[in-house]
């Protein structure tokens, strides 16, 4: 009888789960504002003028969902994108 | 000492009038004095849940703009001594009122020495919301458990943080454990985890509240109704009791019964 009920189902995924995983994307972007973005961009650009320079005024910051190259499963990523100058022979 | 509660949600229609309308009522029905304010001007709605729609003389506009004294708009529950109400205009629209004018509202009603004060929010984040919140000691938000309306409450309980009504409790409503035991609903667990709140209430799905809203009765009066029994159960929380949550798994459906019976 278990196997029943199990049949019915396989043909979607348990739809509770599908809202939880949207609601977690949907509630990661309308947290994230420009200023949270912009205190990360500043705390990065901190962190590695320690062992390069970089061009800050081309420096990007964004996150977007990107799914898992093997999974296939979607999550949000942060992406950092800055031109390197020069890096520190002694890190 | 009174305690002013707003109930809100963000999201319309997850249930917020028939939270406020049921915890007023339980906590009179608790021997509290308890008045319930509708801040939902243009559009009441707490009048009708609670059956004293054939009352009504004056509103709240009337008592901020001095029309009638606060004694003289508050009418009296049908049913229970100790519960008002203080209805909305229903002509006028939500910038008749500020929230300075709000906050002084209740602090009159704080000199009438209510035990609660239930402030009935609109939906939405704009000048009503910030009317309904201007005089609260605590919120409590109502939710459902779909992508919207939680989204919606975490919205919501983001700006009671930024307006000084920190940790505000979470309602979870309509829950429908069939459902959620299918794996095809939300749990209370998926939501807290997400919403990262506490939780005051899980309110079931209920036919009895339809047949309540139906007759103006709050269904917290019904023995029968299990929403009913888990409106007292978040009143005594209210009140500072220690109540378990509901079990409810029991109130299995027909499908639900078979499945029990062939062990799935």
């Amino acid at each position: 009888m278990q196997n029943i009920f199990a049949f019915f189902r396989r043909n979607g995924a348990q739809s509770g789960l599908v809202a939880k995983d949207r609601l977690k994307n949907v509630l990661m972007s309308d947290r994230v504002n420009m200023q949270l973005l912009e205190d990360i961009k500043y705390d990065i650009i901190g962190v590695i003028r320690n062992y390069m320079e970089i061009d800050e005024d081309k420096f990007s910051i964004s996150i977007a969902q990107t799914a898992n190259k093997y999974t296939g499963v979607k999550t949000p990523v942060l992406f950092a994108d800055f031109p390197i100058k020069k890096i520190y022979k002694n890190g | 000492m009174t305690e002013i509660i707003v109930v809100t949600s963000g999201k319309g229609g997850v249930g917020k009038t028939t939270t406020s309308a049921n915890i007023g009522t339980g906590l009179a029905r608790a021997g509290k004095r308890v008045a319930m304010i509708d801040a939902d001007i243009g559009l009441r709605n707490l009048d009708v849940i609670v059956g004293l729609e054939n009352r009504i003389v004056y509103d709240l506009i009337d008592v901020v703009e001095g029309h009638c004294r606060l004694k003289q708009a508050l009418i009296k529950d049908k049913r229970c001594e100790t519960l008002f109400l203080l209805p909305a205009a229903q002509t006028k629209d939500k910038d008749a009122i500020n929230p300075e004018q709000m906050l002084k509202l209740c602090d009159a009603l704080r000199e009438e020495e209510f035990d609660y004060v239930i402030i009935d929010c609109p939906a939405g984040i704009e000048q009503g919301f910030r009317n309904a919140i201007a005089g609260a000691d605590r919120a409590l938000v109502v939710t459902t458990p779909e992508v919207s309306a939680v989204r919606d409450a975490d919205r919501i309980i983001g700006m009671l943080n930024a307006n000084g009504l920190g940790s505000p409790m979470l309602i979870l409503n309509r829950i429908r454990p069939q459902l959620v035991k299918k794996g095809d609903m939300m749990s209370v667990e998926d939501v807290s985890e997400i919403l990262a709140v506490d939780i005051i209430g899980i309110v079931p799905d209920d036919e009895n509240i339809v047949v309540c809203a139906n007759k103006g009765e709050p269904a917290v009066l019904s023995e029968k109704s299990p929403a009913g029994q888990a409106y007292r159960n978040i009143v005594q929380r209210i009140i500072g009791h220690e109540v378990p949550f509901m079990d409810l798994e029991k109130k299995d459906g027909f499908m639900g019964k078979i499945k029990k019976f062939f062990g799935s």
